[in-house]
C-alpha cells in the first residue's frame, strides 16, 4: 500500500478541518476497511485485522501525514470526475456551471419547497468591490463558495456567512475587447483546482483554497477581440471552454485543456478551414473572420462521451451578402468526442443568419423513456427537440412572438422570410435584438416534466451598417433601433412541456429579465427580474409564492446548495451575490 | 497610428480631423453605437439631442466630446463607451472617427428661425396649462416630465409631436441600459380593497408593487395582490393639443421658450 496514492483526507480531514484525533483515528481505519466510496477500493481487511499492531502504527503515520504533509493529500476540495459525474449523490453541492452534466439547472434539494417558500429570508449578501453586472453562477463544494465577478475578479465565500476565504483579480491589459459587459460567468471545479476563462483569453486554474496561480495558459489573442466569458466545463482531466469575440469577426473555437497542466489537448474550430467539411459553406475568405463564437457552457453525455456545445451566430451577425452559404458551424449544436474533440454530427438552427440568433443558449439531455433528447429554447424564438444519437430535428414550436419565419424546410427547421432580411433603412423584426431569451439559464425540473425558460418579448428595427472587417475592431454590421410599431418590451418567466412544445404557465415580468432559473425537488421554481426582485415561484402553477427586493438588476441564473444541511439559495444581482434560506 | 492611451486636455483637437476615411469609418461607429437615440444621420431622436446642431450645450469642444462618449453623461440617459447594451466598446481610434464623423454633419445656422420664446414663457405659464403639470427650473407641476433640459435634448420636431400626440412618445420602448430610472409616465388606474379608485401617472412599478402619483401629487404606494383592480394604460394622461387648442405659432413659441431654457 503506497501512501503517496490515497487520499484519506479527502472528504473530511487535512489542513481544511482537523478533526478530533480519536475521531479521526476511527474514520480512518473504516475507510481502510470499505474504501472511501470513490477511488479507493474497498480493503477487505476485517476489523480484527485492522486492529493489529501494525496497522494500527500505519493509521497513525497516515492520519499524522495527512495533517502535515508532504504525504498529504490536496484535501479539501477535491473534486474528482467521479464526483462529477454522480453529482446528484451530493445535493448539498453545486459543482458545475449547471449543476449537473445534463444541463438542467435542477437542484435535489427538497428542503425549501412550495409549502415553506413564503418565508424564506436573506442569510448573506456579498458586495464585490467591483461596479457593473454580475453573471456569474457560483459553485459551492463542502460548504465554500467559489465565483467570479466584474473584471475577472474571482472568490471563495464561506457558504455559511458569505465571508470572504480569499480574493482573486486578473491585472487585465488596458485594451480588452469585451464585448458586451467586462463579465464571467463562473469557474469549473476539477480535484483542487477552480478554473475561469478570462477577459483577454486566457485560461487560468487557481488553488481552491488560496486563488493562487497554479497555471494560466493564453488560448488566443485578445487583441484580435477574442476573449472568454463562459464557464468552463470539467470531466476526466480536460477543462473544456468555448470561446468569445463574433462582434469582432473571431474565428470560433472549443477547446479542451489538461487540467494537471494546462496544457492543450485538441481545438475544435467552429468555422472549417480549407479543405475540411463545411468549408464550403462559406464565401470566399469570409470564413476568416465567420464569428461562430461558442460562448456559452455545453453539456455532457458520459454513457456516449460527447459533448454537447452550442455555437453563435456568424459575423458580421446583421449583413450575409459577403458570406453567402450555410456558414457552417454558426448557431448551431455540435456532438464532440470529449477526448478527440471530433465532430460526430452537429445540427444548424438558424442556416446563413443574419439576425443575431446565437444559438449559445444551454442545450438540455432530457432522457424520456427510450429516447434520448437535447432540448433549446434558442435566442430565435423557437423552442427545439433533438435526437441527441443522431441529431435529427424532432420538433421546432415558437415559445414568443415571432416575425423572422413563417415556414419550415423539409427537416422542420425554421426558415427566414425574406422580408425579414435586414436592410440599411431596417424593419421591425421580432423579436427583437436581445432575442426571444438569450445566455441566462435555463431549466428542466426532471418532476414535472417542464422546461423553464426566460422569455423576451421585444421587436425591434434590424438595420446593416456596411463596415469593414479591420483587426481587433467591431465588425457586426448591424445596429437597432427600438420600433414605434412594436408593443412596449415585456418579458416572462415560462414553463414548456417538451413533449408537445407547448407552454404550460408564464409568469410576467413588467420588462424583459436577464435572470435564468432554477428548478428544486421541492417543487419551487426560482428567477429574478430586471426589478431587482428574486422570487420563488410553484413549479406547477407558476404561481409566485415568495420575492425579495435585491436593490439591482439580476443578470445572473440562481443555484442551490445545503450547508450544515440546511438548503440555501443564491443568485447575483447588482454587484453583489445573495443567499437566501429558511429562517 | 493613433496612440491607445489619450489624455485629452481642453484644448486638444482630434487628431483624425477633417479625414473624410475617418469621418466614414465613424459614421458606421455611429450607426451601431449611437443612433438608437440620437438617430440615423444624427438628427436626433425621440431621446437624444440633434448632434447636427453646431452649438452643443455639453460638447463644447472635441476633446469634450471625446470624454462624453467615453464616460457618458451623469443624470442623463447619455452611457458610457460601450455599456449601453448594444454595439461593443470603442477604441480611442474609433471615437475620434465618431467625432470626425459628427463634425462633419454639422450645420452651422438653424434651419428655422425659432419663435417668440418669451410669449412661449407667457403661454405655459399661463393659458396653455403646461405649467400645471410640468416643471421648468423649480417651478410648476409635477405629474408629467420635469421640462428644464427638453429643449437642449430633444430635436423640436420631437417636441412639437409630443405636445400634438402626447401618447405617441409613450409608446417608445426604452432599451434597459438607457433606462436607470426608468419613468415612462403610463397612466395607472387602481381600486382600493376599500373601493377608493385612484387616477395618476406610475412613478415606478415591478411585479408586485406599483408607485403612483395621482393628478393631486399625492404619492401612493401600493402592493398590487392588495388592490381591487389594477390597470395600466399607454394612453397619456396629458391631453392632445391639436391646432384649435394651441395653434402651430403659439405651439412654435413654447418651443422656442423650451430651447431658450435647455440652452442655458
Amino acid at each position: 500500500m503506497s501512501v503517496t496514492t490515497h487520499c484519506l483526507a479527502g472528504r473530511r480531514g487535512g489542513s481544511q478541518h482537523p478533526l478530533p484525533w480519536a475521531f479521526f483515528r476511527a474514520e480512518t481505519r473504516q475507510i481502510l476497511r470499505r474504501g472511501d466510496g470513490r477511488e479507493m477500493p474497498p480493503s477487505g481487511l476485517s476489523r480484527a485485522a485492522l486492529g493489529s499492531t501494525l496497522l494500527r502504527a500505519l493509521i497513525r503515520f497516515l492520519a499524522i501525514s495527512t495533517l502535515i504533509g508532504p504525504f498529504a493529500c490536496p484535501a479539501g476540495a477535491q473534486v474528482t470526475f467521479e464526483r462529477l459525474l454522480h453529482s446528484a449523490k451530493e445535493p448539498q453541492n453545486w459543482l458545475t456551471y449547471s449543476g449537473d452534466y445534463a444541463g438542467r439547472r435542477f437542484s435535489p434539494l427538497d428542503q425549501i419547497n412550495s409549502g415553506n417558500a413564503r418565508s424564506l429570508v436573506a442569510k448573506w449578501v456579498y458586495q464585490t468591490a467591483g461596479t457593473g453586472k454580475l453573471e456569474t453562477t457560483p459553485l459551492v463544494v463542502d460548504g465554500i463558495l467559489y465565483a467570479t465577478g466584474q473584471d475577472d475578479r474571482a472568490f471563495a465565500l464561506d457558504g455559511r456567512t458569505g465571508r470572504p476565504i480569499w480574493l482573486y483579480q486578473r491585472q487585465l491589459p488596458a485594451d480588452i475587447r469585451p464585448c458586451c459587459g467586462r463579465v464571467n460567468r463562473g469557474f469549473a471545479i476539477l480535484g483542487d483546482k477552480v478554473v475561469f476563462g478570462t477577459l483577454d483569453a486566457h485560461l487560468i486554474a487557481l488553488d481552491a483554497k488560496t486563488g493562487s496561480v497554479i497555471w494560466d495558459v493564453a488560448a488566443a489573442d485578445y487583441r484580435l477581440g477574442y476573449s472568454f466569458t463562459a464557464a468552463p466545463l470539467a470531466l476526466k482531466n480536460l477543462i473544456v471552454l468555448g470561446v468569445s469575440g463574433g462582434e469582432y469577426g473571431v474565428r470560433g473555437f472549443i477547446d479542451a485543456y489538461d487540467a494537471t497542466t494546462g496544457e492543450r489537448k485538441w481545438r475544435f474550430y467552429t468555422v472549417p478551414g480549407p479543405g475540411e467539411p463545411g468549408h464550403d459553406t462559406w464565401e470566399g475568405d469570409s470564413w476568416k473572420v465567420g464569428g461562430a463564437p461558442a460562448w456559452n457552457t455545453g453539456t455532457y453525455d458520459p454513457s456516449t462521451n460527447q459533448l454537447f456545445w452550442p455555437t453563435g451566430n456568424p459575423a458580421p451577425s446583421n449583413r450575409g451578402e459577403r458570406r453567402a452559404g450555410d456558414n457552417l458551424y454558426s448557431n448551431s449544436l455540435l456532438a464532440l468526442n470529449a477526448d478527440t474533440g471530433q465532430l460526430n454530427w452537429y445540427f444548424q438552427y438558424t442556416k446563413h443568419d443574419e439576425h443575431d440568433w446565437d444559438a449559445t443558449q444551454v442545450p438540455i439531455m432530457i432522457d424520456t423513456g427510450s429516447k434520448h433528447l437535447i432540448a433549446q429554447a434558442n435566442r430565435n424564438g423557437f423552442f427545439y427537440v433533438i435526437d441527441r444519437t443522431n441529431g435529427k430535428l424532432l420538433s421546432a414550436h415558437a415559445y414568443g412572438k415571432i416575425t423572422w419565419s413563417d415556414s419550415k424546410d423539409a427537416e422542420g427547421r425554421p426558415v427566414a422570410n425574406q422580408a425579414a432580411k435586414p436592410t440599411l433603412e431596417g424593419h421591425t423584426v421580432c423579436p427583437g435584438a436581445m432575442g426571444a431569451t438569450n445566455w441566462m439559464a435555463p431549466s428542466y425540473d426532471p418532476q414535472t416534466g417542464l422546461f423553464y425558460v426566460t422569455a423576451r418579448e421585444q421587436c425591434d428595427i434590424f438595420s446593416t451598417a456596411p463596415q469593414p472587417y479591420e483587426a481587433g475592431h467591431a465588425y457586426y454590421g448591424s445596429a437597432y433601433f427600438p420600433s414605434e410599431e412594436a408593443e412596449p418590451y415585456w418579458g416572462a418567466l415560462r414553463a414548456i412541456d417538451p413533449a408537445t412544445g407547448q407552454m404550460k404557465w408564464e409568469f410576467r415580468h413588467p420588462s424583459p429579465s436577464w435572470s435564468g432559473a432554477l428548478s428544486t425537488a421541492g417543487g419551487v421554481v426560482f428567477t429574478g427580474d430586471a426589478e431587482g426582485n428574486f422570487i420563488a415561484l410553484d413549479a406547477q402553477s407558476g404561481k409566485a409564492l415568495w420575492h425579495f427586493e435585491m436593490g439591482g438588476e439580476v443578470y445572473a441564473s440562481p443555484m442551490a446548495f445545503a450547508v450544515d444541511g440546511k438548503q440555501c439559495v443564491a443568485i447575483a444581482a447588482g454587484s453583489a451575490i445573495y443567499s437566501f434560506g429558511l429562517p | 497610428m493613433v496612440a491607445t492611451t489619450v489624455a485629452v486636455a481642453a484644448d486638444d483637437h482630434n487628431p483624425l480631423a477633417p479625414d473624410p476615411k475617418a469621418a466614414k469609418a465613424g459614421e458606421y461607429e455611429f450607426r451601431i453605437n449611437c443612433a438608437l437615440c440620437h438617430g440615423l444621420g444624427a438628427h436626433g431622436g425621440g431621446r437624444g439631442p440633434d448632434l447636427t446642431r453646431a452649438q452643443k450645450k455639453h460638447a463644447t469642444s472635441d476633446a469634450v466630446m471625446f470624454q462624453i462618449i467615453n464616460n457618458g453623461i451623469p443624470g442623463t440617459a447619455m452611457p458610457a463607451n460601450g455599456t449601453n447594451g448594444q454595439g461593443v466598446g470603442m477604441t480611442d481610434e474609433e471615437i475620434w472617427e465618431l467625432i470626425t464623423y459628427i463634425r462633419s454633419v454639422e450645420v452651422k445656422a438653424p434651419t428655422k428661425p425659432l419663435g417668440d420664446a418669451k410669449h412661449g414663457k407667457e403661454l405655459f405659464y399661463g393659458d396653455a396649462n403646461c405649467s400645471l403639470c410640468h416643471m421648468i427650473n423649480g417651478k410648476g407641476g409635477r405629474l408629467g416630465p420635469e421640462l428644464t433640459s427638453v429643449g437642449g435634448t430633444r430635436t423640436v420636431e420631437a417636441i412639437i409631436d409630443s405636445v400634438r400626440n402626447p401618447s405617441r412618445r409613450l409608446a417608445w420602448g426604452l432599451t434597459e441600459p438607457t433606462k436607470e430610472f426608468a419613468q415612462e409616465y403610463e397612466t395607472v388606474m387602481v381600486v382600493t380593497v376599500d373601493g377608493k379608485e385612484i387616477k395618476g401617472v406610475a412613478l415606478n412599478e415591478d411585479h408586485f408593487s406599483v408607485q403612483m402619483m395621482d393628478t393631486n401629487e399625492r404619492i401612493y404606494l401600493l402592493e398590487k395582490d392588495r388592490l381591487r383592480s389594477f390597470q395600466k394604460s399607454r394612453e397619456s394622461m396629458m391631453p392632445k393639443y391639436d391646432a384649435a387648442v394651441l395653434d402651430d405659432k403659439d405651439l412654435g413659441d413654447i418651443v422656442a421658450y423650451l430651447i431658450n431654457v435647455g440652452a442655458k
